[in-house]
């Protein structure tokens, strides 16, 4: 009776079998970074291919301009919903909470499996829907009366909603299963108050994606229906009001850039205490900043609609809330620099991404300051600045925490030690290429050049000529990191349990490294660490 | 292996350097212009009051921004010389500090109130005109701009992008059009939108205006002029194929040529709308409609 209990706990699936049927948390998550990277080469192919457009005045090879629309809709939802969402909360979440909690596997692990399977279809139906009817030309905002069937006749945007369904039921499945990883299967022990930050950080990110993908479901609903059905939520021919859509859109996408780089806040937080060898500063502040931040951020959504007309108390209002952000964001960047601060800093390649990181993140989030006052924002909105503050404070500094990420756990995930060297020189190209890429992209934006369109005024050259290098560079890193992904996994070169020393002081270095297929069957006892 | 890591740190810091300064001369003023500038790096110069309000505002915004990015910029740099594993090899055992924390919370909330002030009094000031002498009516279509004038004869225009290959030298490539707006000088002139089709929007930099064209609403805005010129602006909502291609082109004249062209424009443009259909071929497959 023993003998085949045992049997059945070490059964493991071999082939295809192991991977589509997969229930094992660390191959889930193998399978989100893989499918994550398959999504960040079209979604980057699609900017470059956007900045050689742009490279110089003058329509350069895209002739057809719903192609050129196509493509910034494409670069949107493929790098929210495929490739940060998959990396930082599927791929890292579902191989380190468990790891970092102490617990065999995530609590609904078939659930789990259908998590993937749900956002892997997701990608297939988006893919399809840019290849069919001319494309979704929409942008990722997907605004009525533009997205109406009257001005997207054809099936590609009803392909794009079906697409969004299936990621987010995808993102709400793997939520529930998050959620209650942590609130019931922490190791003894293990408090609340001493979940290393970003277990802290992953709970939060599940728990506003619980919230706001409904909102968004039912506003892709309404907009199906719209399309398809004869309803007429968004027209006002019927009755309906196309800003309605705005405010369901922004109640769920303020929340989901929260979504994105709360993540990233865990994974910084974990690297930056692991290289300074000390407990992160300010424990407790650092993750009720992050609630805080989850808080605010349903209450904050119509500051991405100050010009639709609203009357002045309701943008005052949104100003004001809006600011109220900067609080706790200024208390993580101290809490980290105070966590350096003393500190014996190693600076290999995932604390460079790190200090990339909190650099990228201040100087979007100051930008985000002056967008934040609906006064000024007049002068801002919708031109290229407003694409500079949120790459530079979003999808960069997430990119750049997925990396960090990446560097950081790949000899637990792989066993095998990176190459050094060579991933210092690719975060050195990227940190150049994206700087070079989005910071002239604030003046173009003063000078008052507007977003998504496919050519401009001649004055706007010289900037969008460097913002097209920049791309470049960046694509040159991008490419180099897969040279380096390449390096690694052929190497024989391998890492210890904990390859980090002292300062890596969460559960997952506890295991052997590459972790087996099981970890933690024996529940490990926490003690003080990490918070006190 | 230390070697290479010293100067990868060097590199590090004099990128940081580099970028510091590209920020601090956004706040170097351009040149007297009604449109963007090559190279330009700043505002186009303010045209109406409100205008100037938000330049002024931006101002403070770029200083107080611009000195933390600085701050955290000189903490990290401190960080890296100070608190590498060579200089340091011990690491301290703060986790906590009180005072710091509370610190570093109650002066950025002052710093957010600092900034509300003004802030809010721009919001209110620019919200609707007090005295509106004439009023203009604007509405976005697919992809082109019509105005009415309903309290200077109520005539009604289209205005369309000059297209590339019908460009003169001298224009403005992208931001000409066939029919210009024209507004008298030092006049509060409020603007009423809409739009028949999609969601466009009116933007013109130098007046700092930028207002949603909605179907089915009616949204309001305003400006008072206060230098004569042509002001340039583009669509500022992404609304179809043509988006980039249907510009905002304002002539702003003393009162008395403004009289002078409602009677010229009451005429021309009586029957603009039973015109034939006219089909403007963009450098693209795509075309834009036009009456």
């Amino acid at each position: 009776m023993s003998d085949t209990a045992h049997d059945h706990h070490d059964h493991r699936p071999t082939g295809w079998k192991r991977w589509v049927y997969s229930t094992n948390h660390k191959d889930i998550g193998t399978m989100y970074l893989a499918l994550a990277m398959v999504a960040a080469i079209v979604g980057a192919a699609a900017s470059v291919v956007i900045r050689m457009e742009l490279h110089q005045p003058g329509i350069q090879f895209i002739t057809d301009f719903q192609f050129y629309n196509v493509l910034v809709t494409a670069h949107g939802f493929i790098m929210v919903f495929f490739v940060v969402m998959p990396a930082l909360i599927g791929g890292f979440g579902n191989w380190f909470i468990p790891l970092m909690v102490g617990t065999p596997d995530m609590a609904f692990p078939r659930m789990n499996n259908l998590s993937f399977w749900l956002v892997a279809a997701g990608l297939v139906l988006l893919v399809i829907a840019g290849l069919i009817d001319g494309g979704p030309g929409t942008g990722w905002t997907v605004y009525p009366p533009l997205a109406n069937a009257d001005y997207h006749p054809g099936m590609a945007v009803d392909f794009g909603i079906l697409a969004l369904h299936l990621a987010g039921a995808s993102s709400i499945l793997g939520a529930i299963n998050f959620i209650t990883t942590i609130i019931n299967m922490r190791a003894p022990g293990m408090t609340f108050h001493r979940m290393p930050l970003f277990i802290w950080a992953m709970l939060l990110t599940a728990i506003l994606l619980l919230l706001a993908i409904p909102v968004l479901a039912g506003a892709l609903t309404m907009l199906l229906t719209d399309r398809n059905f004869g309803t007429a939520f968004f027209s006002p021919e019927g009755g309906g009001d196309p800003i309605l859509w705005q405010h369901l859109f922004w109640f769920f996408g303020h929340p989901e850039v929260y979504i994105m780089i709360i993540p990233a806040f865990g994974v910084i937080s974990e690297i930056v205490s692991t290289f300074s060898k000390k407990p992160i500063f300010g424990y407790l502040g650092m993750a009720y900043a992050m609630a805080a931040i989850g808080v605010v951020g349903f209450v904050v959504w119509a500051h991405h609609m100050y010009t639709v007309g609203f009357n002045v108390e309701t943008r005052a209002y949104f100003t004001l809330a809006t600011m109220v952000i900067a609080v706790p964001t200024g208390v993580k960047i101290f809490s980290w620099l105070a966590t350096m601060w003393g500190g014996s800093i190693k600076f290999d390649t995932p604390m460079l991404y790190a200090m990339g990181f909190i650099f990228l993140f201040v100087v979007g989030g100051v930008t985000g300051v002056t967008l934040a006052n609906a006064g000024s924002d007049m002068a801002f909105h919708d031109t290229y600045f407003v694409v500079a503050h949120f790459h530079y404070v979003l999808s960069i500094a997430a990119i750049f925490a997925m990396y960090a990420g990446f560097f950081y756990w790949i000899g637990k995930m792989s066993g095998k030690q990176y190459p050094e060297g060579l991933a210092r020189l690719q975060f050195w190209i990227t940190f150049v290429g994206v700087n070079v890429l989005f910071f002239p992209q604030h003046f173009a934006g003063m000078a008052g050049m507007p977003r998504r369109i496919p050519d401009y005024p001649d004055a706007y050259a010289g900037w969008n000529m460097i913002s097209s290098y920049g791309a470049y560079i960046t694509a040159i890193g991008g490419l180099l990191f897969f040279v380096v992904l390449w390096k690694t996994l052929t190497s024989k070169e391998t890492v210890a349990a904990n390859q980090w020393g002292e300062g890596a002081s969460t559960l997952e270095w506890t295991v052997a490294s590459p972790a087996p297929f099981h970890t933690h069957e024996d529940t490990p006892k926490v003690g003080s660490q990490p918070a006190e | 292996m230390q070697n290479y890591r010293k100067f990868n740190l060097g590199f590090f810091t004099a990128g940081m350097a580099f970028l510091a300064t590209l920020f601090a001369t956004v706040m170097s003023s351009g040149v007297n212009a009604a449109e963007p500038k090559p190279w330009q790096m700043n505002f186009q110069p303010a045209a109406t009051p409100v205008m100037e309000k938000i330049t002024d505002f931006h101002n403070l915004l770029l200083i107080v921004e611009v000195a933390i990015v600085v701050f955290v910029l000189i903490l990290m740099l401190i960080i890296i010389v100070k608190f590498n594993s060579k200089s340091n090899p011990e690491p301290s055992k703060t986790t906590h500090n009180t005072a710091l924390e509370v610190v570093w919370t109650v002066i950025p909330i002052v710093i957010l109130i600092v900034l509300a002030v003004p802030s809010m009094k721009l919001l209110f000031f620019m919200d609707k005109a007090q005295n509106p002498e004439m009023t203009l009516k604007i509405t976005g279509h697919q992809w082109y701009w019509s105005y009415q004038y309903p309290d200077n004869g109520n005539f009604e225009f289209d205005s369309n992008i000059v297209p590339d290959d019908e460009i003169k030298p001298g224009q403005r490539r992208l931001l000409e059009v066939d029919n210009q707006v024209v507004i008298p000088v030092n006049t509060e002139i409020r603007l009423l939108m809409t739009s028949d089709d999609v969601i466009h929007n009116w933007a013109i930099p130098a007046f700092g205006v930028k207002m949603d064209t909605v179907p089915g609403r009616t949204n309001e805005s305003w400006i008072k002029v206060t230098k004569p010129g042509v002001y340039y602006g583009q669509c500022s909502e992404l609304c179809g194929i043509n988006h980039g291609f249907m510009p905002i082109a304002v002539n702003v004249v003393s009162k008395a040529d403004f009289k002078k062209w409602t009677v010229k424009a009451k005429k021309e443009f009586a029957k603009v709308n039973d015109g034939p259909v006219r089909v403007v071929k963009m450098k693209s497959s795509a075309t834009a409609e036009i009456r």
